[in-house]
């Protein structure tokens, strides 16, 4: 035997940039607003292949809604997502800075990434169920979600709707179609599919919306969710939020130098699209896309948003240990906030004067909650009743539980 | 009543459940049209229609994760796993998911799923059709694990755990699928025909998650067993020919364990049998709970009769099987310490 070729080399992927780099997005191709057609609702997945590759943009450098997906929202529709966004950003900057002032143990913050959220939960109906990962604050926003109960269940306190029980900000809140979340990644995202089999078996008409990373892309749960939604035509919405970055992991270890992640949807018969998810306009047109195929009986489709984790993955991590530290105001989509209110005042419906006003009355409410639950206590300084901790194991609590509550003295 | 076999009264239960309650249904692999690779969901399809009994796709997690999602939605679905051993791929959503949905969500959601799959060993099986890893989930707070011993007990414990709010796992063990087991591998095979319990009604009754059974009374030692083991114990107790009383524990979590301690504060004596290896088994924690609770009515020390700390074998099946000559051997121990 002789060797004919050279020997094998493993390749381990790099992002473009590093800390000390200057940031590059030169390898992105972002086509411009308007340029992707929009196909009919009932289009073969086959057949709308190709837009899993490019990029649906909706509003252009100017601040104009161009194109076929251009979708038609009432302007005081579009003011109240501008204000869930707004309203996502001050209160996790808010409760940011109370992580560093001791009054919570985690805080994690969805910078950048508000339009998804926001306009999907205004997409959906109320008897839809979202099954959200821990970057989706702004569809609760978009619902008018009590900030006071937020700010009781960052704080661990007397008041926390959940009792004591579950890490800082993995809410739930059924009521405003809000699942449970898990700080397991990717590990709800086949329960959306089992709640729309359920509500095609119940011939019902509440639809489900699963969130998952890039990253967790690579969890089996995300290949079982599809194979299930595929087989069973399950009326569900399967998003994935790329960020770029999973904690310092650029997207590349998940495999996005290799494909897209819209484009795995082809290889389970689902339509894939890929969205520019700082663009209000442009998740609310695919989300209304993905609706109306569910509803006409289409089953699944798997939407990638094409987004920026602007700020680290958590209060645990410093992102500039492991990325340029300019990189997110040089992310090429730009601000999702900023681009919906350069909307609004293109179309006559807003200006600078009242966005100040709104960012003033945000900035109280938000002020006004933190203050509210600091009253209650922060973390360690309230909490529940420590018999909290004993309740909800099972139903009905079986003499372990009784025993060792009676042993603890609670 | 009618006599069944255990693979009939679990399809009877299943008959029943989808009778009852529209929101129940049930899947898993091969289980749809072909009735299941042991049968016990044979005619179910073709009774209750294609959307109640269905196939699934080779994905375990996706079939529990898919069982979480409509449980929360409000179904009562029912999810085969083909056999116990392949159940880990779904470990992950049984722990992270099932056990906590309630706890986590401040009882804003919950899991009422039941999770049937074959178990055990005895059948030639090997290593991947023949492990017992009920231990496994009795040490995951939120999961309720069922184990029974004869079809009486296994449809009326199989319509508690559909009928549960809590997330159930129900272990069968197979090899009394079709007829009781006293472990004697070399005699001839028995079928459920001529034993009491092969009397099953046919519409519904519930036989309680959390409630033993207690066998064969006796005054000397206790012994502590579920699924077939009941059967090899029954067996041992019998040829070793000591009054031992024989409490099936029937559901693991929840655990009746008034019963056990009741028992053995009469008996002063305990021999606990599985055919789990033994290491960490559940027989540890048995054992630990009788050593708390009964100590000092202890007349010698807790023994325990398990499978060997090795991966199941296949060609020393009988050599690793907990048979009734080791089990009467550790009950003539109990009686001379």
């Amino acid at each position: 035997m002789f060797r004919v070729c050279p020997p094998f080399d493993l390749y381990i992927p790099a992002p473009s940039a590093r800390p000390g780099d200057a940031p590059d997005f030169s390898h992105l191709a972002i086509p411009p607003a308007g340029a992707c057609p929009r196909p009919d609702v009932t289009a073969a997945a086959s057949s709308v292949r190709d837009l899993a590759y490019g990029l649906v943009r909706v509003l252009d450098e100017d601040g104009r809604a161009v194109g076929p997906w251009a979708p038609k929202i009432a302007p005081e529709t579009l003011r109240q997502g501008l204000r869930a966004m707004m309203q996502t950003r001050l209160f996790e900057d808010r409760m940011f800075r109370s992580h560093r002032q001791g009054k919570t143990s985690f805080f994690m913050k969805s910078t950048g990434e508000e339009a998804i959220g926001a306009a999907q939960s205004m997409v959906l109906g109320p008897r839809d169920m979202c099954f959200p990962t821990y970057r989706v604050l702004s569809w609760l926003m978009a619902r008018g979600y009590p900030l006071i109960d937020l700010v009781n269940q960052i704080f661990s306190n007397e008041r926390d709707p959940l009792h004591g029980r579950q890490l800082p900000i993995l809410y739930s809140a059924r009521k405003y179609g809000f699942y449970s979340i898990s700080g397991n990644l990717g590990s709800r995202f086949g329960h959306a599919v089992g709640w729309a089999m359920a509500s095609a078996y119940k011939k019902d008409d509440s639809l489900a919306l699963a969130y998952i990373g890039e990253g967790s892309t690579a969890e089996g749960d995300f290949h079982e969710a599809l194979t299930f939604a595929s087989v069973y035509h399950a009326p569900v919405i399967l998003a994935v939020t790329n960020n770029q970055w999973a904690i310092s992991s650029y997207a590349g270890i998940a495999g996005a130098d290799e494909t897209t992640f819209a484009a795995k949807a082809a290889g389970y018969g689902l339509p894939g699209l890929r969205v520019d998810g700082n663009d209000f306009l442009a998740v609310w047109a695919a989300t209304e896309w993905a609706v109306a195929r569910a509803k006409a009986n289409l089953g699944a489709t798997l939407i990638e948003f094409f987004t920026y984790r602007v700020a680290g993955h958590s209060t645990s991590d410093d992102p500039t240990r492991y990325r340029p530290a300019d990189e997110p105001v040089k992310w090429p989509l730009g601000d999702p906030v900023q681009r919906l209110k350069a909307h609004l005042i293109t179309i006559g419906e807003w200006d600078e004067a009242r966005h100040t006003q709104c960012e003033a009355e945000l900035t109280e409410a938000v002020r006004s909650a933190a203050k509210e639950g600091e009253a209650v206590g922060t973390l360690g300084q309230s909490k529940p009743p420590v018999s909290e901790m004993f309740e909800g194991v099972f139903e009905k609590p079986d003499w372990r539980v009784r025993e060792q509550r009676d042993e603890l003295g609670v | 009543m009618a006599t069944m076999s255990m693979i009939q009264a679990l399809n009877s239960a299943l008959d029943v459940k989808l009778t009852d309650d529209p929101d129940v249904l049930t899947f898993g692999e091969d289980i749809g049209y072909f009735g299941g690779v042991f049968r016990v969901t044979e005619g179910l399809q073709k009774k209750h229609g294609e959307k109640r009994c269905f196939d699934t796709p080779i994905s375990e997690g996706g079939i529990i994760a898919a069982a979480i999602g409509m449980g929360a939605y409000g179904l009562r679905p029912v999810a085969e796993i083909q056999f116990a051993d392949y159940i880990l791929p779904a470990f992950d959503q049984l722990v992270s998911e099932a056990a906590r949905l309630r706890y986590r969500s401040g009882g804003e959601f919950w899991a009422p799923i039941t999770v049937r799959a074959p178990y055990g060993g005895g059948i030639f099986g090997g290593q991947t059709h023949s492990q017992s890893p009920e231990a496994l989930f009795a040490h995951v707070t939120g999961l309720c694990t069922v184990i029974p011993s004869n079809p009486y007990d296994a449809k009326g414990l199989l319509i508690a755990a559909i009928e549960s709010n809590d997330p159930v796992i129900f272990l069968e063990p197979k090899r009394i699928y079709n007829g009781p087991f006293d472990g004697h591998h070399d005699r001839q095979v028995k079928t459920w025909a001529s034993h009491p319990k092969s009397e099953v009604p046919e519409g519904h009754y519930v036989v309680p998650l959390g409630k033993a059974a207690t066998v064969r009374e006796g005054r000397t030692v206790t012994v502590l067993a579920y699924g077939t083991m009941v059967h090899v114990a029954a067996a041992a107790i019998e040829e070793a020919g000591i009054d031992a009383e024989l409490i099936d524990l029937r559901s693991i979590v929840p655990l009746d364990v008034e019963t056990i301690v009741q028992s053995v504060t009469k008996t002063g004596r305990c021999v606990i049998v599985h055919e789990a290896s033994r290491f960490a088994g559940f027989g540890g924690e048995l054992s630990a709970l009788v050593q708390e609770r009964c100590f000092f009515h202890l007349k010698s020390p807790i023994l325990r009769v398990t499978g060997w700390d090795t991966p199941y074998p296949h060609a020393f099946e009988w050599d690793y099987f907990p048979g009734p000559a080791r089990v009467a051997k550790a009950l003539k121990q109990a009686m001379e310490d």
